[in-house]
């Protein structure tokens, strides 16, 4: 799960990180309010989760209130488009308008599961403010890397090892320890998958601050974080992926016309990649489960078809636990209960197949009825042509 | 001969009384598994299916019934505290079915394994069959066959189309692993090629792998540094995009690494005979197998 920069300083600050002064806001005036309150300099900076706001006109350096409330009111409401929010872009709803910073150096500090070391790793780099995975791909000597072991767990040689590597002065080496001690806490106490922040910056005052602030995570551990469930924002999801999520479907958008529906998450990417093969386009990465119901099925079904790029449905159910009569059952009950007009394709295979295809022959209802996984990748990319 | 489980492989199911934990354990006895104990705390003394005991603790199964290998059908949340336990009972074999563990326990139970005898197969996976002798897990038992091919994938579903396409041509499989789709998990390719590699019983090695993580191209690295058996490989999520959570939470590509084609060609490279063509796995082994 991704948060906000401002939901991600508040834990910041929780847990004693340094961050700019500064507060969200939801319109111009509270904007002005706020930057009145700060005094001088402030910076707006559109709440989107994506990166690159500010080369898209989302964050604005201004030196009054009233040039607060003007930039606020150019980026609140505006469609920010981004590297990251692909060409629809992201509404902005909030801004952050936080004191204006004399920086003297920009730095980069990130927390990461590095899965081949099967551990945290605290990643550090001189190169901040640029677009690390350039820097790792170009320059990857330029990035300091620390795994942390959980049976000892973090040590204070470990933010040494990074501060020192990062030519701090001795001054600013003392700031960096508890920094990063705290960093990698607030990681492990939240279940986090990544943590990044770009800048970290050196003011000329010599201070030490998270200019940015990037959190995700692992959807696997919130059921133990009650308190970041209200920090989810429904906006910044596709709005059928949220509705698949109720069902407890997988379901992520895709850009072409085949609509899929598969159970199991590796079947259902080979699906894809099948379709492309063949000639066609996936509309979408569709995964029921290893033992969806009848009821998932329809739900499915329902979301797939509001998709209105899909031309043609390819139902690919390899039955194992999951039987294919009961899958057929389900399918023929939702495509009569939605009207189906759409031409779809179903592949069945593996338990109770013969019951399952016969379900499918009888119901009325017009399906072109695959045998093998090649053959219903051909049939529906024929039909998304026609 | 198969590997890591066989006709005298004694099973405990963790969650046994559970409605999935028990459906599963029932398949399994059908196929012939010796299931010898079930384990839910709390519940000891009762017996499951009026036969198998149940107890409270693992390690009772472990002394009382001789279980050395355990299947786990428990809740995320307590999920890690029973490897921890099955681990502790000295069981040479654990298998977690349970799908949603968060990454940070399995971090710390990958470490609690290091020296230590039990491998684990899993999480979030089908578990494992040697057809005709024993299955721990949750794949469909009948479209297997017995026979030479061992299969080690990360899926679960793509795994049965795969041993279906080998099992309709005649081409029956030694040992099938699916050793799950989370980020961090028990057992990796390179942990296991190498049992394939002594077992006299498996003759050719399907792989079948996914978008994200090193795990290919370690399985690479170790395939060609001397793997003698020939071995077959396809690659699922081609057409992903980027960052994107496929179902998998170890399904993610990210900054540009770990995507589909760079696999590929690590395997080639390996000597690793390449499918894209998910239809055509079961048609590439044969007609390689048919050469020899």
């Amino acid at each position: 799960m991704k948060i906000h920069e401002f939901q991600a300083k508040k834990i910041f600050s929780e847990y004693g990180i340094p961050i700019p002064r500064g507060d969200v806001a939801k319109t111009p005036d509270e904007a002005k309010a706020i930057a009145k309150k700060l005094g001088g300099t402030v910076v707006v900076k559109a709440q989107i989760h994506a990166g690159g706001r500010g080369k898209g006109g989302g964050v604005k350096v201004v030196k009054t209130p009233e040039e607060a409330f003007q930039a606020a009111k150019a980026i609140i409401g505006m469609n920010l488009v981004t590297h990251q929010t692909g060409p629809q872009g992201r509404k902005v709803k909030q801004v952050l308008v936080e004191e204006g910073l004399a920086v003297e150096k920009e730095l980069y500090i990130g927390v990461v599961i590095d899965r081949a070391q099967g551990a945290p790793v605290i990643m550090a780099s001189e190169a901040g403010g640029m677009d690390i995975e350039e820097v790792a791909a170009k320059t990857p000597e330029k990035i300091l890397k620390v795994a942390v072991d959980p049976a000892t767990g973090f040590t204070a040689y470990h933010a040494r090892k990074l501060a020192y590597g990062l030519n701090l002065n001795a001054d600013l080496i003392k700031k960096a320890t508890p920094f990063i001690s705290s960093l990698y806490k607030m990681f492990l106490a939240k279940d986090a998958s990544l943590i990044e922040i770009n800048p970290l910056v050196i003011t000329k005052d010599g201070n030490l601050l998270a200019l940015d602030a990037k959190m995700t995570f692992d959807d696997d551990g919130l059921f133990r974080h009650p308190e970041l469930k209200e920090l989810y924002d429904v906006d910044e999801q596709e709005p059928l992926e949220v509705e698949a999520g109720k069902y407890k479907l997988n379901y992520i958008k895709l850009d072409g016309n085949v609509g899929c529906m598969v159970n199991g998450a590796g079947l259902a990417m080979a699906t894809m990649d099948i379709i492309k093969i063949a000639g066609g386009e996936p509309a979408n990465f569709l995964d029921v489960g290893g033992g969806a119901s009848a009821e998932q099925v329809e739900n499915a079904f329902r979301i797939l078809l509001s998709d209105k790029n899909v031309k043609v449905v390819l139902i690919n159910i390899f039955g194992g636990i999951l039987r294919c009569d009961r899958v057929a059952t389900g399918i023929v009950e939702a495509a009569k209960r939605i009207e189906m007009k759409l031409p779809m394709v179903v592949r069945l295979e593996g338990t109770n197949v013969e019951e399952g295809r016969k379900i499918l022959m009888e119901s009325g209802i017009t399906f072109e009825v695959a045998t093998t996984f090649e053959d219903a990748a051909k049939k529906v990319a024929q039909l998304a042509k026609a | 001969m198969s590997i890591l489980i066989n006709k005298d492989t004694r099973v405990v199911f963790q969650g046994i009384t559970g409605s999935e934990g028990s459906f599963h354990a029932k398949q399994c006895m059908e196929y012939g598994t010796k299931v010898v104990a079930g384990v839910t705390p709390g519940k000891g003394g009762q017996r499951f299916e009026e036969k198998i005991p149940v107890f409270n603790r693992v390690i009772d199964a472990v002394e009382k019934e001789g279980a050395n290998a355990s299947c786990i059908f428990v809740p995320p949340a307590f999920a890690s505290d029973a490897i921890i336990e099955a681990i502790d009972a000295g069981v040479d074999l654990v298998v977690c079915i349970t799908e949603g563990i968060p990454v940070l326990d399995m971090i710390k139970i990958k470490k609690y394994l290091a020296g230590k005898k039990t491998r684990l197969i899993g999480p979030n996976c089908p578990g494992l069959i040697s057809p005709g002798k024993c299955k721990i897990g949750i794949m469909p038992a009948r479209i297997h066959l017995e026979g030479g091919v061992g299969v080690i994938s990360r899926s679960g579903t793509l795994t049965y189309e795969v041993v279906w396409q080998l099992t309709n041509r005649g081409i029956g499989q030694s040992t099938c692993i699916g050793i799950g789709g989370d980020p961090i998990v028990g057992s990796y390719f390179t942990d296991l090629l190498p049992l394939f590699n002594e077992d006299p019983q498996t003759e050719a090695v399907v792989i079948i792998g996914e978008i994200g993580g090193t795990a290919e191209e370690e399985a690479a690295a170790y395939v060609k540094a001397g793997f003698k058996k020939p071995i077959f490989g396809f690659i699922a999520g081609q057409t992903a995009p980027p960052g994107r959570r496929m179902g998998h939470a170890g399904a993610i590509i990210s900054g540009g690494k770990g995507t589909a084609a760079e696999k590929n060609t690590a395997w080639k490279t390996a000597g690793i005979h390449v499918e894209t063509n998910p239809a055509m796995i079961g048609e590439m082994v044969a007609s390689v197998l048919k050469k020899k």
